[in-house]
């Protein structure tokens, strides 16, 4: 069914499904792309945490998991410059899935609070691993082949990649709401020991919430590392990239659909625009910061919740001026 | 390793670990009164190494000495920070939506001080006592630990003091155990919890000093500080005061006997796979009241 709400969605998807097509600048197409990839990572992050109120802090152990993923796998293979390389990427995910099942095991035995401390310190023990251990070639990291494409196209396949798993994490995403599954982590969000209560199999339900969303995230990091052709752990095991997602769902909307979208196409853009014209990592700190602690005064919903809100009241507000209007006329008539 | 060894990394773990147990003292009680998660925390050690670094190398002036300038500053940093951010959060996202919003805090401080100082690492180094030894227990021992150490303790002791033997204290620990019951007994915990925070985030200034004398520093420093005391405050169980101090010291020794009895490279991991391991059969932390408070 057409609504007016999915025109919308489809609209502004098929804006950014023509954009290569416009904008031909490699220096645009590879932003674009890399707020795609942020879009699909957050949007997948936040089916989990999200949905269940469960903030987890680990997201770059899935993405480092699926880049080292590739990694590894190209140089093992020999799969050759081309095309192929590409297979890799569902097989990030897939090796993400299985790094989540054991850290949900590890990490969900606690609640809220805990629960976030104890997935940054299995994020610090990936990123240690990663730099010591002798088969991720340690800080010098791991090279790919590199893809003998034109300078001009090259970030074309990627950008296409990077948008079908952003469409696959919101339909993912907008399905998963409406099932009962879906329901189950909403309800855990609100109130998990009433959930609990009511029958919910919480555990079943966090465990394989937090699986699910490692996925995408694995894939990302995959893509990431062909498109870079040259990963290091302290890039791809990067404490800040945790935090962003997380910034990019609270600035959007936590637990929404379009929020994670929005504030990660937002904050992703802006990111490296700074970096392309100033250069300066600190002033973008400071301006990252500075954005975030506004939106928390000032919306501490999100954008997107804010907005709604206020489209409401809105209507609210000519739906009762135009009662009372009609109340005063009939007044007046009698 | 030999005996020595050990007894060497055990001594330097109490003399170290008896700072990070301050630094997480300061983290755990503002947990445990407010539910906030304060993971600026790092950051404002090192803003506090900054400090005594400028008041050191600009104006001459002792470290220890400049500690009456800066943990009042860090003190008036914390109650700003906490009514101008801290304060407005509310609702049942409010633990998760602190550790965001001090992260955010913690980025501004970091690019700021980035700026100011540059990203070249820096020693307070200028102090007679941070380069010479005494020699004890048949080893050579830097004043500066044992300086900090004096200092910690000196510092966790009078934090003691005023928890548990004012009447001050008793709301603040009145606050710990139940915010609403606190209330209800006409406890202002608004008041209580401004204040904490500026606590929690002075003993940063002295944690700082210590750090920035025995340790290169940079403003990414906090990354790995604040990494280290959230473990120690988990461990310990999150807003346990006692926790904090054991899990502190006992997480430094454990760290510096991996070292000697291994190798540094894989200390730092030892220290995060010890955490994992606890909370499997812990999930409460070593302190911590099983479900003390329902998240």
């Amino acid at each position: 069914m057409l609504t007016k709400a999915r025109i919308v969605w489809i609209g502004l998807f098929a804006l950014l499904a023509l954009f290569p097509l416009v904008v031909t600048t490699p220096t645009w197409t590879s932003i674009i792309m890399f707020a795609l990839m942020y879009m699909a990572i957050t949007t997948s992050w936040n089916m989990f945490s999200g949905y269940s109120g469960y903030v987890a802090l680990g997201a770059a152990c899935f993405f480092g998991t699926g880049a080292y993923t590739a990694a590894l796998l190209a140089k093992h293979w020999n799969v050759p410059a081309s095309g192929d390389l590409f297979w890799l990427i569902p097989l990030g995910g897939i090796l993400a899935m299985a790094v989540a099942l054991p850290i949900g095991l590890i990490a969900l035995r606690v609640r809220r609070h805990t629960f976030v401390v104890i997935t940054i310190a299995i994020f610090f023990v990936f990123q240690l691993s990663a730099i010591n251990a002798s088969f991720t070639g340690g800080t010098s990291g791991l090279q790919l082949p590199f893809l003998p494409w034109g300078f001009q196209d090259f970030n074309v396949p990627f950008y296409y990649l990077a948008f079908a798993m952003v469409v696959v994490a919101t339909l993912l995403s907008a399905w998963v709401r409406q099932t009962r599954f879906g329901l189950q982590l909403m309800a855990i969000r609100d109130d998990e020991d009433r959930a609990l209560g009511l029958g919910v199999r919480v555990w079943a339900v966090k465990l394989s919430g937090f699986v699910m969303s490692a996925f995408i995230i694995g894939c990302a990091g995959a893509l990431y590392a062909i498109y870079q052709g040259q990963i290091y752990p302290q890039f791809v095991f990067n404490p800040l990239f945790d935090i962003s997602v997380a910034l990019m769902a609270f600035l959007g909307g936590f637990g929404t659909l379009a929020g994670p979208l929005l504030g990660a196409f937002v904050l992703e853009t802006l990111q490296l625009w700074l970096t392309e014209n100033y250069s300066s990592g600190s002033l973008y700190l400071i301006i990252f910061g500075a954005l975030f602690l506004l939106v928390i005064i000032f919306m501490p919903q999100g954008v997107v919740v804010y907005v709604k809100d206020r489209v409401t009241k809105r209507e609210d507000r000519e739906r009762s001026m135009i009662a009372d209007n009609e109340a005063q006329i009939a007044g007046a008539a009698q | 390793m030999t005996f020595s060894n050990l007894v060497h990394a055990v001594i330097d773990g109490v003399l170290t670990g008896s700072v990070y147990a301050l630094m997480a003292t300061g983290l755990t009680l503002i947990f445990g009164v407010m539910d906030i998660i304060n993971v600026a925390q790092g950051v404002f050690v090192i803003l506090g190494s900054y400090l005594s670094y400028a008041l050191s190398v600009h104006f001459g002036i002792d470290p220890f000495v400049g500690l009456l300038i800066t943990m009042p500053t860090m003190f008036l940093v914390g109650i700003v920070v906490e009514r101008a951010f801290i304060a407005r959060l509310k609702g049942p996202e409010k633990t998760a939506m602190s550790i965001l919003v001090t992260y955010a805090v913690s980025l501004v401080i970091e690019g700021a001080l980035n700026m100011i100082f540059s990203t070249n690492p820096v020693q307070i180094n200028n102090a007679s006592y941070v380069n010479s030894s005494v020699h004890l227990f048949g080893m050579w021992l830097p004043f500066i630990y044992i300086y900090g150490f004096i200092l910690a303790s000196v510092l966790l002791g009078s934090l003691y003091f005023l928890l548990y033997r004012t009447r001050f204290g008793a709301s603040v620990r009145a606050s710990l155990a139940d915010q609403t019951a606190a209330a209800l007994v006409g406890i202002d915990v608004k008041k209580v919890s401004t204040i904490c925070f500026g606590i929690g985030i002075a003993v940063t200034a002295a944690g700082g000093m210590i750090y920035g004398t025995t340790n290169a520093f940079n403003a990414s420093s906090s990354y790995d500080l604040i990494s280290r005391l959230l473990t120690i405050i988990v461990l310990g169980g999150m807003g346990s005061l006692a926790g904090a101090l054991v899990a502190g010291v006992s997480m430094i020794i454990l760290e510096d006997i991996v070292a000697v009895a291994w190798s540094p490279v894989w200390s730092n991991i030892t220290f995060f796979i010890l955490l994992v391991i606890v909370l499997s059969f812990r999930p409460q932390g070593l302190f911590g009241k099983q479900s003390a408070r329902v998240a």
